[in-house]
C-alpha cells in the first residue's frame, strides 16, 4: 500500500468514526419518540400485509381476479372482511395487491427523486456563485409551477401505459424539496476540516462531493426522502384516480379509491377499505418523517 | 413598489408565451391527433376537417396564427365542441374560481388558527392534539375525504347538497375536501413560524412591556409568524388547481377541471393549451399577490426592494 493510498483510506474512515456515534444518538432519540415508533410499526405492518397477504390468500384459492359467483358488491362478511366489488372480487386481496403497486411506485419514484434532487442540490451548493443561483432559480420556478398539470399533459401526450414512465415522471417533479435541503446541508459542510483534508490530498471535486460531503449529509437526505414519500404516494393515487396513472389490469390504491368513490352511496365498503389503508400509510409515513427529522436533523431540535 | 409590480407582470407575460409555445410544439410532436381514430374516415371529410382547423398548414404558420390570436386574448375554437375556449373559460371558469377561492380561504384561516393556537400552548396536550389533527388532514387524500363527506354530512344528515352547484352551501363540502390537505400543511407552517417569532427579541420586548401573552401571540408574533404561510400560498395554489380536477368530478361541479382532463385525453389542442395558459396566468397573479402581502407583513422585505 502506498502512502497516498493509506492517506486516502484514512480520509475515508476519519469522518465515519464520529458519525457512527451520531447515528447511535439519532437512533436513541427516535426510539424515545413513542409516536414515531408506533407509526414505524404500523407502516411496516402495512408493507408486510401487502407483501405476504396475496400468497396467503392464494392458499385459500383466492387472488385479485377470483370472482365470487355468489354475488358482487357484498358488504363485509367473514368470507370477505372488506366486502367485494361489483364483479365479486374480494376487496381485501385487491387492497393488498393494489398496495404492492402503490408502494412500489412510491419507493421507485422517490428513488428517482433522490438521485436527481441530491445531485442537483449538492452540485449547486458545491459550485456556488452564479451556477448555484441559476440552479436554485430553476427549483424555485418549478416549485410555484403547476407541475402536476404538466405531468398530466405529458402522460397523455406520450400516450403510454408504461409504469417506467410513471416512475420517472413522478420522480422528476418530486425532487425539489430534496434538492433544497441537500443544498442547505452541503453549504454548511463544504468548508469543514474533513473537506479541506480531502482537497489537500488531491481528491477530485466529484470525489469530495459524493465521497465525503454527501455521506455526511445523509441524515438530512433521509429525512427529506421520508418526507417526500407520502406526497409521492398521493401523486400516484391522484394520477390513477383521473385515469392517467396505473392502468388496468393492474390496480393501485388510487384506482381502487376511484372505483369506490363512485359507489360510496350504495357500497361504501369499496371505498373504505383502500381509503383507510392508504390514509393510514400516509399518516404513519408523515409521523415517521417528523420523528426522523427530530432525531436526525440537528437544526430542528425540539423547542 | 409599482415598478416592481409592473416588471413582474411583464415577466409573467413572457412566461405565459413560453408556456404556450412549449405546449404547442409538445402536443404536435406527439403521435396521434384530435381526429385520429380507429375508424378510417372518407378522404373528403378528413380534408374538410383539416381545412377547417388549418391542420394542413405548415407548422410555423399554425404557430404564428395561434400566437397572434393569443396576444389578442383569442384562445381559438375547440376542436371537439362548438364553443371557443374563451367562452368555455367565461362560462365554466367562475365555478372553478369560487371553488378554488373558498378552498384556499378555508385552508388559510383554519390552518392558521390551528397553528397559532398550538404554538401558543406548545408542548401541551392541546398542541399535540391539534397537530395530530393537522397531520390527519394531510394524510387523507381529497378523493377519499370528498365521497366520505358526501355520504355522511349530506346524505345521512342532509346538511349540505351532495353534488352540483346551487347556492353558496354547495361549495362547503368541495372546498373542505379540496382545502383540507393545505389546511394541515398551513397549520404546521404557522405553528413553526409563530414559535420562531415568539423567541425573537421584539416578542420579549412586548412581554417585558407587560403585554398579555394573548396580545403578544395574536398581535406581535402572528404578523411575522404567518410569513411562511403566505409564501406557501403560491405552491398551494398550484396544487389546488390540480386537485380541483378530482374534486369537480366527485361533486359534479361544471368547472374547468373536467374540460381540462377531457381535452388532454381527447387531444383538443386549443382547449388544452388555452386552459394551461389560463392556469399559469392565475399562478403568476397569485405569486405576485403573495409577494405583495409578504412585503406588507415584513418591513425588512420592503426595504431590500
Amino acid at each position: 500500500m502506498t502512502a497516498a493510498a493509506i492517506a486516502r483510506a484514512g480520509a475515508r474512515v476519519a469522518p465515519a468514526a464520529p458519525s457512527r456515534s451520531a447515528w447511535g444518538e439519532a437512533w436513541r432519540r427516535l426510539r424515545k419518540n413513542r409516536m414515531a415508533v408506533a407509526c414505524t410499526g404500523l407502516f411496516a405492518a402495512i408493507v408486510v400485509f401487502c407483501l405476504l397477504g396475496p400468497p396467503i390468500a392464494a392458499l385459500f384459492g383466492v387472488d385479485a381476479t377470483t370472482l365470487d359467483i355468489t354475488g358482487g358488491s357484498q358488504p363485509p362478511t367473514w368470507g370477505h372482511p372488506l366486502g367485494t366489488d361489483t364483479l365479486g372480487r374480494d376487496m381485501l386481496v385487491r387492497v393488498m395487491v393494489g398496495g404492492r403497486i402503490a408502494l412500489m411506485v412510491a419507493f421507485v419514484a422517490t428513488l428517482v427523486a433522490l438521485v436527481v434532487g441530491v445531485t442537483w442540490g449538492a452540485v449547486a451548493a458545491y459550485a456556488g456563485g452564479r451556477i448555484d443561483y441559476l440552479m436554485m432559480r430553476v427549483v424555485d420556478t418549478m416549485y410555484g409551477f403547476p407541475t402536476t398539470v404538466f405531468v398530466i399533459v405529458v402522460m397523455a401526450v406520450l400516450g403510454t401505459k408504461s409504469m417506467a414512465v410513471l416512475f420517472g415522471l413522478i420522480g422528476l417533479i418530486s425532487w425539489l424539496g430534496i434538492a433544497r435541503q441537500t443544498r442547505a446541508q452541503v453549504l454548511s459542510l463544504r468548508h469543514r476540516e474533513f473537506v479541506e483534508a480531502a482537497r489537500a490530498l488531491g481528491a477530485s471535486p466529484r470525489r469530495i462531493l459524493f465521497g465525503h460531503i454527501v455521506p455526511n449529509a445523509l441524515g438530512v437526505i433521509i429525512v427529506a426522502a421520508t418526507a417526500s414519500l407520502p406526497s409521492v404516494m398521493l401523486l400516484e393515487a391522484f394520477l390513477s384516480f383521473i385515469g392517467l396513472g396505473v392502468q388496468a389490469p393492474l390496480a393501485s390504491w388510487g384506482t381502487l379509491v376511484a372505483e369506490g368513490s363512485s359507489q360510496v352511496i350504495v357500497h361504501p365498503w369499496v371505498l373504505i377499505g383502500p381509503g383507510v389503508v392508504m390514509g393510514l400509510s400516509i399518516f404513519s409515513l408523515n409521523f415517521l418523517g417528523d420523528g426522523l427529522r427530530d432525531a436526525l436533523d440537528p437544526r430542528t431540535r425540539k423547542d | 413598489m409599482l415598478r416592481v409590480i409592473v416588471g413582474r407582470l411583464l415577466g409573467g407575460v413572457v412566461v405565459l408565451l413560453a408556456v404556450a409555445t412549449i405546449a404547442f410544439f409538445l402536443l404536435r410532436a406527439a403521435p396521434g391527433g384530435p381526429f385520429a381514430s380507429e375508424r378510417r374516415m372518407p378522404v373528403a371529410v378528413q380534408r374538410n376537417i383539416e381545412e377547417r382547423y388549418h391542420l394542413n398548414d405548415p407548422l410555423w404558420k399554425q404557430y404564428t396564427s395561434y400566437m397572434g390570436g393569443l396576444v389578442q386574448l383569442d384562445f381559438g375554437q375547440s376542436m371537439k365542441r362548438s364553443r371557443t375556449v374563451g367562452e368555455l373559460i367565461r362560462d365554466q371558469g367562475p365555478y372553478s374560481l369560487w371553488l378554488g377561492l373558498s378552498a384556499i380561504l378555508f385552508a388559510a384561516l383554519f390552518g392558521t388558527l390551528l397553528g397559532v393556537v398550538a404554538a401558543a400552548r406548545r408542548n401541551t396536550w392541546a398542541d399535540h392534539g391539534l397537530m395530530a389533527i393537522a397531520l390527519l388532514g394531510i394524510s387523507i387524500p381529497s378523493f377519499v375525504l370528498g365521497p366520505t363527506l358526501i355520504r355522511y354530512l349530506s346524505l345521512r344528515f342532509g346538511w349540505f347538497p351532495p353534488a352540483r352547484i346551487a347556492g353558496w352551501s354547495s361549495y362547503v363540502l368541495p372546498a373542505l375536501s379540496l382545502g383540507m390537505i393545505y389546511a394541515g400543511t398551513i397549520a404546521r407552517l404557522a405553528r413553526a413560524g409563530v414559535i420562531e417569532t415568539l423567541g425573537q427579541d421584539y416578542a420579549r420586548t412586548a412581554r417585558a412591556k407587560g403585554l398579555s401573552e394573548r396580545v403578544v401571540v395574536w398581535k406581535h408574533a402572528l404578523r411575522l409568524g404567518v410569513v411562511p404561510v403566505v409564501t406557501y400560498l403560491g405552491p398551494a395554489t398550484a396544487g389546488l388547481i390540480a386537485g380541483s380536477f378530482v374534486i369537480e368530478t366527485i361533486f359534479q361541479i361544471p368547472g374547468l377541471g373536467f374540460y381540462f382532463v377531457d381535452s388532454v385525453t381527447s387531444r383538443d389542442y386549443p382547449v388544452l393549451t388555452g386552459l394551461l395558459v389560463f392556469y399559469v396566468a392565475i399562478l403568476v397573479v397569485m405569486n405576485l399577490v403573495v409577494d405583495i402581502v409578504h412585503a406588507l407583513l415584513d418591513p425588512r422585505v420592503r426595504e431590500t426592494r
